[in-house]
Order: structure tokens, then sequence, then C-alpha cells
């Protein structure tokens, strides 16, 4: 990972730099403590409005109290999908003690293909507390918009198959969203700043 | 050649019959029930210049080969145009985060342990097709990507062949 050794100095020069700081919490914040991309304040990715496979209407008020992570994909997907819940898993193990401050949550954009009971096994396959979440062709557009990720149906062959955003989104506790890490980057680099998140927020 | 075959077969390996295109370490993703596609991951290394140009399998309508690529943090697959090519001697990898072979139209689940039969169509420089059958072993969902650097074949088996 060539950005890891780079942000380790950040960190370091951040840590240098915390006695100077006295200001409020969200500016003693800076980005560089961050391995992920430090999206505090951003005026997008606010909430989402989706139904869990029980049918139920999800938002990010349900999850208040833990981080999320949420990952945008689909599950015919062979590689970049399962990579990043095993990922997800890996950091919840990571996590230890506070692995379950952490609610891993999936959103299809593919709804077409991706019923309900596939994505409640889909998701189980990885961990048992991932939570995966869809909405009809329309609502999953207006998700996907406010959250920024592009997502595309590619033909291919007989079928399709979907171009899609690979980011993992952090919200706090307070279901503010804090982070996007990208796909190329560890376990390691995910549970460090979830962990920061996490004891920023108590 | 039978020698070498016969080793690589003891190896959990499907050889070509004239050994011109090696398999190594086939496998499979496992699917959850309803799920269509999936993607078959394995190391191919030819002896001579070749492109893997098809393939088909009993357990899929349909059968491609895909390449993944990350484009500004957007994830893209796409069927490799022309084939893949498989330069002389060198070992090309298949698996996730680069290529691999997509089975899809699925007719049933695939599940952990099963093994799925997939023939592999090469293309030598001269234009003649060589299909190789192998049967890969079903890993299950979560499998990741094995990493271990003495699975490559720089460094293994391979080498007695040239």
């Amino acid at each position: 990972m060539a950005f890891t050794p780079r942000a380790r100095v950040h960190w370091l020069a951040a840590a240098l730099a915390l006695p100077m700081l006295g200001c409020d919490r969200s500016a003693s914040t800076p980005a560089v403590r961050f391995r992920g991309l430090d999206l505090t304040g951003a005026a997008y990715g606010r909430d989402f409005r989706l139904n869990d496979p029980d049918g139920r209407e999800r938002t990010l008020a349900d999850f208040r109290g833990r981080a999320v992570l949420l990952y945008f994909g689909f599950t015919q997907c062979p590689d970049v999908c399962p990579t990043a819940l095993i990922r997800a898993a890996e950091v919840r193990k990571l996590l230890g003690a506070d692995k379950d401050k952490l609610q891993v949550v999936f959103i299809t954009v593919d709804p077409e293909r991706d019923t309900a009971p596939m994505l409640r096994e889909y998701t189980a396959a990885f961990d048992r507390s991932f939570l995966g979440l869809s909405g009809d062709l329309a609502r999953t557009r207006e998700t996907a918009d406010e959250f920024k990720v592009y997502y595309k149906k590619v033909p291919t062959g007989s079928s399709y198959t979907m171009d899609h955003s690979a980011l993992s989104y952090v919200f706090d506790p307070q279901g503010r969203l804090r982070l996007a890490m990208r796909h190329e980057q560890t376990a390691d680099d995910y549970a460090h700043d979830i962990r920061l998140v996490l004891a920023q927020n108590g | 050649m039978k020698r070498f075959a016969l080793t690589l077969a003891t190896l959990a390996v499907a050889a070509a019959a004239q050994a011109q295109v090696t398999v190594k370490e086939p496998w499979v993703r496992a699917t959850v029930p309803q799920q269509k596609a999936t993607g078959a991951f394995m190391q191919l290394t030819a002896a001579q210049d070749a492109k893997l140009v098809a393939g088909s399998s009993p357990v899929a309508g349909v059968v491609e080969i895909h390449e993944m690529a990350m484009d500004n943090n957007v994830m893209k697959m796409r069927q490799v145009a022309g084939g893949l090519a498989l330069p002389a001697g060198k070992a090309v990898d298949l698996k996730p985060g680069g290529y691999h072979v997509m089975l899809m139209d699925l007719k049933g689940q695939i599940k952990d342990g099963d093994t799925v039969p997939v023939s592999l169509v090469f293309e030598g420089k001269d234009g003649k097709k060589q299909t190789v059958e192998i049967k890969a072993p079903a890993r299950p969902l979560n499998a990741a990507a094995k990493t271990d650097p003495s699975q490559g074949g720089h460094a293994g088996h391979a080498g007695m062949k040239h």
C-alpha cells in the first residue's frame, strides 16, 4: 500500500500537533488522522430509506449508537463485492470487544435480481450480523445519487453485469457520514479508522 | 510429457492432454440459492503463446472470460475482447481483482465442496483450438483469494516444465 507510510507520517504529525488543538471536537479531527477520505461535514450521504429482507423500512437512525460501514454492490458480482464483505467481516474481528459497535450494511444496486431472500443469504454467508437492504429501481437510484454512488447496468452475453462505485462509507454512531474507504485499503486500515470514529463518539 | 501430466494430476491439477496449457488450483466461488452468476479462478500457463478464448460448463448457460478493473473507485467488469493472452511459459492468474471465468445463467446453487466441471478453449498462434476439461472445487462464498506466494507458478511446479 503506497499510501500507508504517508498516512503514518500524517498521523504522527497530527499526534504531535494535538496539544495545540484546543477547539471543539469536530475541528480537532483533522483529515490526516484517517487513512480513508474524511467526509466529515459532507452535504450528501445523509440518509437512506430502504427495506431489509424482512420488508421493514430502515434508515440510518435505526443504527444510532453504532458506527455503520455501508457498501453498495450486487450479489452476482464475483469479485469486488465478496472481497469487500470478506474484509468487512475481518474488520469486525479486528474490532474485538467493539465488534458489535459496527453495523455492516450492503445496499444492492441490482434490485431486479437481488431478492430479499437472496440478500439475506448472501450477507449471512459473510457474517450473520450483516444487513442487506434494497429498494425499487427509483428508490435505488435516489439512494445512490444521495451517496454519489455510480452504478450502471452493462449488458454481457445474454445477461448483464453492474459497474458500480466500490467505496465503503463509514458513519459515526450519531449517523453522520465521516469517511469513504477505498477498495484497495486493507481491513487494518478500515478498523483503524472505525476505531477512531468510535473513540471520538465515546 | 505423460509423466509431467501425471505429476500435475497428483497436485490436483487438471492438465491438457498435450500439456499445452496447464491449469493450476482452479476454484469456483460458491453461491446462494437463486444467485445466477459466479466466478471461476485459476492459474494458467501455456507452453506456447496461446489465448483463452471461450469456456463452457454444464452448470452455466453462459461462460465468459472477464476482467475486473477499478477505474476511479468504480468497479468495471468486462468481457476480455479477443481472448485472454497467455504468453509462453508465463503463469497468468485468474483471481479476484483481475481476471476470472464468469459463469452466468447458473442452473442451480453451487455449494461449498461441489465440483464444477468447466471446459476451457484455448487457441494457439496457429489458430488451432484445444479444449481443456477442468474440475473446479467450489470454495465458500466468503473464500478470499489465495495470496500464498508458494502457490505461484514461478517458485513451484511450473519450473519443471521448461
